[in-house]
């Protein structure tokens, strides 16, 4: 990844770690929260990454991170300073609507004077899965848009980037400024130094109130879904490969 | 009641399979009311001779957008182009698939129609005023319904989650222009790279056979392939840790942060089965594992497990599928 000075925002989520065995609260619609982990979603971690490489290789910009919700986003957003982000904006809310238009009015709202070169994202958040907020935004703030990009290439107010498609790729070129949604591939994330850690809690970070946009998408249920069957180990070593076949031809019935 | 909008994907100037799925869960939104559905086709000149498919899945009507442009995709003037004819249309809901395209296209549609957005359902129903989806969140571990209100909305359909239904109509076109010009478009698509048309994608094909560490060099992928080719319908998918080796592709991988599949027949070959791999494959509807250690994970969601060293099993597997092919 290469580029000259530009000034990129990295809008991010806190989301619980994917590792963890969700439970869902006593009220039906949401996951009991209680004693998970939780840290920026991957792929928002890429597109920090991403940014942080950019500003590195031109050796000046800013990196300046975004999160919308409740007070303990701020724990989020200063992992992302650790990396090397260079400023925080809190979009504070008390909640984070599963509706993306809500998130992205609110985003717009703040990044629509900010200058920025280049608006960042995650291809989608792993907790709510819509990957719409990105697309949204570029929309709300009129910016030419890229969805899901696993390279990256900035030059001269221009952007090249590589996106794949099922069983296809393309290469899409696009000037600046513009919002871009980064997938996997693009930049593998870095581990925070103890230096970046101290850094961080002296990084300047401004909260002010998210204008969300009206909720028309809400969470009726959630659930856990069903346990597979526990399955059968035919046996050892390539005897077992007879009555494999079989068993998918004859109950299976994918053979 | 409002008719359904659906928007029927296009590559390369053909039809594609997501596009009878979104058509399919439109009809199915449509019949809920006794309405209409309207399918939207993108493609280059000649396209509308060629969407009978979408009429015979149940689109009353089939509206073709034909330009030059559109053997590429071109999301800016699609998406307006969707948007101009949900307004005009007074649409209750624009269906469309939530494949790499379709995730483009959707939210642009729906922030120009200042609309709720369900992306990557897995169902959609009718539910009185309202719009009811499910959706799996928290990379497939916690299935969550939505209700969408107010009119339209939009909802793009997980590949594969619907299978496509006939329930045809006689076929009524009718051309549609873009709504803004595909010249004017500030992103440009510069380059196609086909991947080789031989294979089949890991979204569409029935049968995946997967690779992991257990393979233990990328060579050995081979045997993974030959394997696919027994099937003669199967694609090839891998862990994350052997696309981070660079042993395969990254569009290969399967995985949280890779792929989500769910293919009739999933076959892990030396995955161990680590809880990013199985939130991409783990709704498959039949799995097989074969790991030489058998308290892998991966066993414990496998419907039939074989323990060994897969380089050992595999030839046998594939001259076993093959004969049992031949024998139809």
């Amino acid at each position: 990844m290469r580029g000259p000075t530009v000034k990129i925002a990295v809008c991010i989520k806190r989301v619980p770690d994917m590792e963890s065995r969700f439970k869902i609260a006593p009220s039906g619609n949401a996951v009991d929260e209680t004693g998970l982990k939780f840290d920026i979603s991957d792929f928002d971690s890429y597109a920090v990454e991403a940014a942080l490489q950019m500003n590195e290789a031109a050796g000046s910009g800013e990196t300046v991170v975004v999160c919308l919700g409740p007070d303990t986003v701020q724990e989020t957003i200063r992992k992302a300073l650790s990396m090397g982000a260079d400023r925080g904006v809190q979009l504070k809310s008390d909640t984070v609507p599963m509706d993306g238009l809500a998130i992205a009015k609110a985003l717009a709202a703040e990044l629509k004077d900010g200058g920025y070169d280049l608006i960042l994202f995650g291809k989608h958040a792993l907790d709510s899965s819509h990957g719409s907020v990105g697309a949204m935004t570029a929309e709300l703030l009129g910016l030419p848009c890229l969805n899901a990009a696993s390279k990256l290439d900035v030059a001269n107010g221009k952007a090249t980037a590589r996106r794949e498609l099922e069983g296809a790729a393309e290469v899409l070129e696009f000037p600046l400024p513009a919002v871009i949604s980064i997938d996997e591939g693009i930049a593998r994330p870095r581990y925070p130094s103890l230096k970046g850690i101290m850094a961080a809690k002296k990084k300047p970070l401004d909260v002010k109130p998210a204008q969300l946009g009206a909720v028309r998408m809400t969470v009726e249920k959630m659930e856990l879904p069903s346990e597979r069957p526990p399955g059968r180990i035919l046996g050892e070593g390539p005897a077992a490969v007879p009555e494999l076949v079989r068993l998918l031809q004859t109950e299976a019935k994918v053979l | 009641m409002a008719n359904i909008l659906a928007v029927a994907e296009t590559r390369g100037g053909e039809l594609r399979k997501v596009a009878l799925e979104a058509v399919t869960a439109a009809r199915a939104l449509a019949d809920a009311t006794g309405a209409q559905v309207h399918a939207l086709v993108f493609g280059p000149a000649g396209i509308g001779g060629k969407v009978e498919a979408v009429a015979q899945h149940g689109a009353d009507q089939v509206l073709v957008c034909e330009h030059a442009a559109y053997d590429k995709a071109d999301a800016e003037s699609m998406s307006a182009t969707i948007a101009a004819r949900a307004k005009d249309g007074g649409y209750r809901a624009v269906v469309m698939s939530a494949s790499a395209q379709g995730k483009d296209l959707a939210p642009r549609v729906a922030a120009k129609l200042d609309a709720p957005l369900a992306g990557d359902v897995t169902s959609v129903e009718a539910a009185g005023d309202t719009i009811r989806v499910k959706h799996p969140t928290y990379t497939g571990k916690v299935i969550t319904t939505l209700v969408l209100t107010g009119a339209p909305v939009v909802v793009s359909v997980r590949p594969s989650a619907v299978t496509p239904s006939v329930n045809a109509r006689p076929l009524a076109t009718q051309a549609v222009a873009p709504a803004s010009d595909p010249a004017a478009s500030r992103v440009k698509v510069t380059e196609v790279f086909a991947g080789t048309s031989t294979k089949l994608d890991l979204g569409e094909a029935p049968v995946i056979i997967s690779g992991g560490r257990g393979l233990k060099a990328a060579e050995n992928f081979k045997l993974v392939e030959d394997l696919a080719d027994a099937f003669g319908n199967a694609a090839v998918g891998a862990t994350r840790a052997v696309t981070d080796d660079g042993w395969r592709p990254h569009s290969d991988q399967i995985g949280q942060t890779g792929r989500l599949v769910s293919p009739d027949l999933y076959v892990a070959c030396g995955i161990s089965g680590a809880i990013q791999h199985l939130a991409g494959m783990r709704t498959s509807r039949t799995i097989v594992a074969i790991n030489k250690d058998a308290e892998a994970p991966i066993f414990k969601i496998a419907d039939y497990g074989i323990v060994g060293d897969v380089l050992e099993i595999l030839p046998v597997l594939t001259q076993a599928v093959r004969a049992a092919r031949q024998s139809h």
